[in-house]
């Protein structure tokens, strides 16, 4: 085999708004042999979108290829003009983007942006585009391929969005397709179905792949060689088989481990819950949106009859995917949105449906983490005021007394004191959503919801995060209401979990019976859509979306 | 889709017909607290109390406010916007005469100040931070920050005073050729176009640049998309929802409320008239030409909400 592309000694320099010029790419070089799927795998930050997008001669705004060379299909693109690079992108070198949902032009319909790129580069005729186009929706197990492309992107869901991003992109017969996290956004169960669209089509047709991703049990699927990278330089670099059991560098093996997190030792649970009223009851709970309907029941019900117990120090795990009405439950029982019928009970106490008409003592007691710290934190207010609202709400405390209690709050989430002049925008999302928890503690609660807290992290920071809560539970005595759609850190941190799907709890499980499977049809398909480091897991993938839908 | 756009224009048509009752009880109450009234203008300072009084009665004067309002809205739904008090014309006459030249100017006005503002709105977005950008931003913010007498008065000074190319006063009864028409509207046009474009610009620079640093025009550049594409194919049809607005917006201005323009070129437009109508208390000539701005700007604001929902497939349905 040749090689495709070469890169050599690239670097990558971006200009702050300061005007700093910082080199966030530092001399990377590698090959890819026509046909062979490389992986970039690192957190964000490192550099592996950067890497991968300088392949077509782009560079986000702000930031320029500064150095070496990228040699793709014997030309070097980082020499080369902008008009002629532009005559590359789509034709030789095309690109799936991590969110489908966002790259499809809102305003256009589906065919007519999938058959764009063939038309730019006047590669074929229209009809033979559009021709090619559904036989590509075909080969990618799309439905209905004959006509979904006459829909507009917001009418079809983004397990297809993606899929159809992967049409556009082979529509011209790249050499190399540049994939972009593109099954980061989606639910488990939907990126086992892409995961393997890509795959059949990419090995059918013989195309060189990159594939940048934080996820080495999904890389680990697709890719024919691996490369870790960490603050824009390769750390490591092998075949997958290589890298995932013989792993050298102690980044790759704390990535490797990251993925295994302890499981929680908690003891095995006293089956006596008539003794001792629960911390938390949730009956028959109903919540929906829109206006209510002659019944007094909402027109979109996001959570059917839901029942819940949760006793004190325990955590309970809610998983399932998105639209499954996991957060919709969490805010009903934070009070954010008051239930359509059903009752929420705390300690024995009976709470009102909304927050506004809660006593104080029950708006302190259960507090919420929300997944964005970036969007739940005010980015005009320093890090001390974020906090010092709920002590001076909730406690009464200012001046010096709060000074005191602030650095108690970040020795607690271990953040240094400093931070606590800077604004939000400074931190990074670890950081962030360190803040995030200590403000939840600041309150002093006794449950504290954490709705994906962890989701928009990357697995090491992740991971830590898991090891402090824990950590703060110890010592805290609290209890965590966790939702997730991440089956590793449900079983990391809970005592029992339960399963949404559609807005009904289906099952009940502890980690025990997490391993075998569960009963019902959809946890099973749940829990053996979580890839694992195994590369032969996808090929080897039994597939029952049918089966659940029976049910 | 037909029926959210019904939907959408019923319910605009019940909110404009309640805006245009509210808009009328204010118009009337408004025109009540004017000081004098125009049997005082009319019979000029000699008036005796006996003349007043007896041409007050004559003219219905005399009623009480809510009868002589209800009666001048049962005429505007019959659509009778009544007679001018001085000179007892039918008002639909004399509106008639005023508003195509309103409209001719505000036309020519948006025919120049829409590509003009398209252009460099877009060419400053799609240039941002370079310093043609930086121009054209200082420069919206000055013209929106001089006021149009000052702008006119200056124009007047330049071309008339100093060069002499153009008549201060448009006079369109002179007009014969497509020279003279320049002529005639060289001035007010610049005038408006200085005074309605820069919110224009500034809208159209913000939707574009949002738009384009959106991930699908990134998709589209990795597709190979020239730049001209990107834009025009994929970001402005996004961003058509606020700029239209703005438009709508400077539009409606140009029908109601260009004044000061009309005023300072002796233009015989509508604005005009009413200025003239509120000096001889011609009540139902203010309360008409009132209700029709009030109109025109409903009408555009709907047209733009309409365009906007045609160019976004989401709020179609």
């Amino acid at each position: 085999m040749t090689e495709l592309v070469s890169i050599r000694d690239l670097k990558v320099e971006a200009t702050s708004d300061a005007g700093r010029r910082i080199e966030i790419i530092k001399g990377v070089s590698f090959e890819v042999k026509e046909g062979e799927i490389v992986s970039l795998i690192g957190e964000s930050g490192s550099g592996k979108s950067t890497i991968a997008l300088s392949l077509m001669g782009y560079a986000r705004t702000g930031c320029r290829i500064s150095g070496g060379e990228v040699m793709l299909d014997g030309r070097n693109v980082a020499r080369m003009g902008e008009r002629a690079r532009a005559g590359m992108r789509g034709a030789v070198v095309s690109y799936i983007p991590q969110s489908a949902a966002a790259a499809f032009n809102p305003a256009h319909r589906i065919l007519t942006q999938v058959v764009e790129t063939a038309r730019i580069h006047d590669l074929m005729s229209e009809a033979a585009a559009k021709a090619r186009a559904i036989e590509l929706f075909r080969a990618l197990a799309l439905p209905e391929p004959e006509t979904i492309g006459f829909r507009y992107p917001h009418q079809v869901s983004g397990g297809q969005l993606q899929r159809l991003a992967a049409a556009m992109a082979l529509i011209t017969h790249p050499k190399l397709v540049i994939f972009d996290e593109p099954t980061t956004a989606l639910d488990v169960t939907t990126q086992v179905e892409v995961l393997r669209a890509f795959k059949a089509v990419m090995r059918e047709r013989g195309i060189a792949g990159v594939y940048v991703s934080h996820d080495l049990a999904v890389v680990a699927q697709v890719a024919d060689r691996i490369i870790v990278l960490k603050d824009g330089a390769v750390q490591e670099e092998g075949a997958t088989g290589q890298i995932l059991h013989h792993a050298r560098h102690p980044y790759t093996r704390e990535l490797l481990a990251a993925f295994h997190p302890s499981p929680r030792a908690g003891e095995p649970i006293e089956t006596n819950p008539a003794a001792e009223t629960p911390l938390l009851d949730v009956s028959d709970l109903v919540v929906g949106y829109g206006g209510l309907k002659a019944d007094g029941m909402p027109q979109i019900t996001a959570v059917k009859n839901v029942s819940l117990r949760l006793e004190k120090g325990r955590n309970l795990g809610i998983i399932g995917e998105s639209g499954s009405g996991k957060s919709t439950l969490a805010r009903a029982v934070a009070g954010l949105l008051p239930p359509a019928s059903g009752k929420v009970s705390f300690e024995g106490r009976m709470l009102a449906p909304s927050a506004g008409k809660r006593s104080r003592q029950d708006l302190r007691d259960i507090q919420i983490v929300f997944q964005y710290a970036d969007t739940a934190l005010n980015p005009a207010h320093i890090i001390s005021d974020i906090l010092g609202r709920p002590l001076k709400f909730f406690h009464g405390l200012r001046g010096s007394e709060q000074d005191v209690r602030i650095n108690q709050l970040l020795d607690m989430v271990k953040l240094p004191r400093a931070l606590r002049d800077r604004r939000p925008a400074e931190l990074s999302g670890g950081q962030k959503q360190r803040v995030n928890l200590a403000r939840a503690l600041a309150a002093e609660p006794k449950l504290i919801l954490c709705d994906e807290v962890t989701s928009a992290l990357d697995t090491v920071v992740a991971a830590a995060v898991i090891d402090l809560l824990k950590e703060l539970q110890r010592e805290l005595g609290l209890s965590y209401l966790f939702i997730s759609h991440d089956l590793s850190t449900v079983r990391a941190i809970c005592d029992e979990a339960a399963v949404m799907y559609c807005g009904e709890k289906v099952e009940q499980l502890t980690p025990a019976k997490m391993d075998s499977g569960g009963q019902h049809p959809y946890t099973r398909l749940l829990f053996s859509s979580v890839p694992k480091l195994d590369p032969r897991w996808l090929d080897s993938f039994e597939h029952d979306r049918e089966a659940v839908s029976a049910a | 889709m037909r029926t959210v756009l019904f939907q959408l224009l019923v319910g605009r048509l019940a909110i404009g017909l309640a805006t245009l009752f509210i808009v009328a009880i204010v118009v009337f109450s408004a025109t009540m607290l004017l000081p004098g009234d125009v049997v005082e203008v009319l019979l000029g300072q000699a008036a005796t109390p006996e003349a007043i009084a007896g041409l007050r009665t004559a003219m219905h004067l005399d009623d009480p406010a809510p009868v002589r309002f209800v009666h001048w809205l049962m005429g505007l739904l019959q659509g009778d916007l009544g007679q001018s008090y001085v000179n007892n014309l039918p008002v639909a006459d004399l509106i008639a005469s005023r508003l195509p030249n309103t409209l001719r100017l505000a036309g020519v006005t948006a025919a120049i100040a829409i590509p003009l503002s398209l252009f460099l709105g877009i060419t400053a977005a799609v240039m941002r931070g370079t310093p043609y950008d930086r121009t054209v931003s200082i420069l919206t913010v000055a013209v929106i920050s001089v006021p149009e007498f000052m702008t006119a008065t200056l124009a007047v000074l330049f071309f008339s005073v100093w060069l002499g190319w153009l008549p201060a006063l448009s006079h369109l009864n002179h007009v014969d050729s497509i020279g003279d028409m320049m002529r005639v509207y060289a001035m007010p046009v610049i005038s408006l176009t200085f005074v309605v474009s820069a919110q224009m610009i500034r809208m159209t620079r913000a939707g574009v640049i949002e738009t384009l640093d959106s991930p699908y025009a990134e998709m589209a550049r990795l597709k190979g998309a020239s730049p001209a594409r990107v834009v025009l194919r994929h970001a402005l049809p996004n961003a058509l929802g606020p700029i239209v607005n703005a438009m709508a917006l400077s539009l409606s201005y140009l029908l109601g409320g260009v004044i000061i323009v009309e005023t300072i070129f002796n233009y015989p437009g509508i604005a005009r008239l009413m200025v003239d109508a509120v000096a001889t208390r011609d009540l139902p000539l203010i309360q008409s030409c009132a209700m029709i701005f009030c109109v025109g700007y409903l009408i555009l604001v709907m047209l733009a909400d309409i365009v906007a929902l045609m160019a976004n497939p989401k709020l179609r349905g």
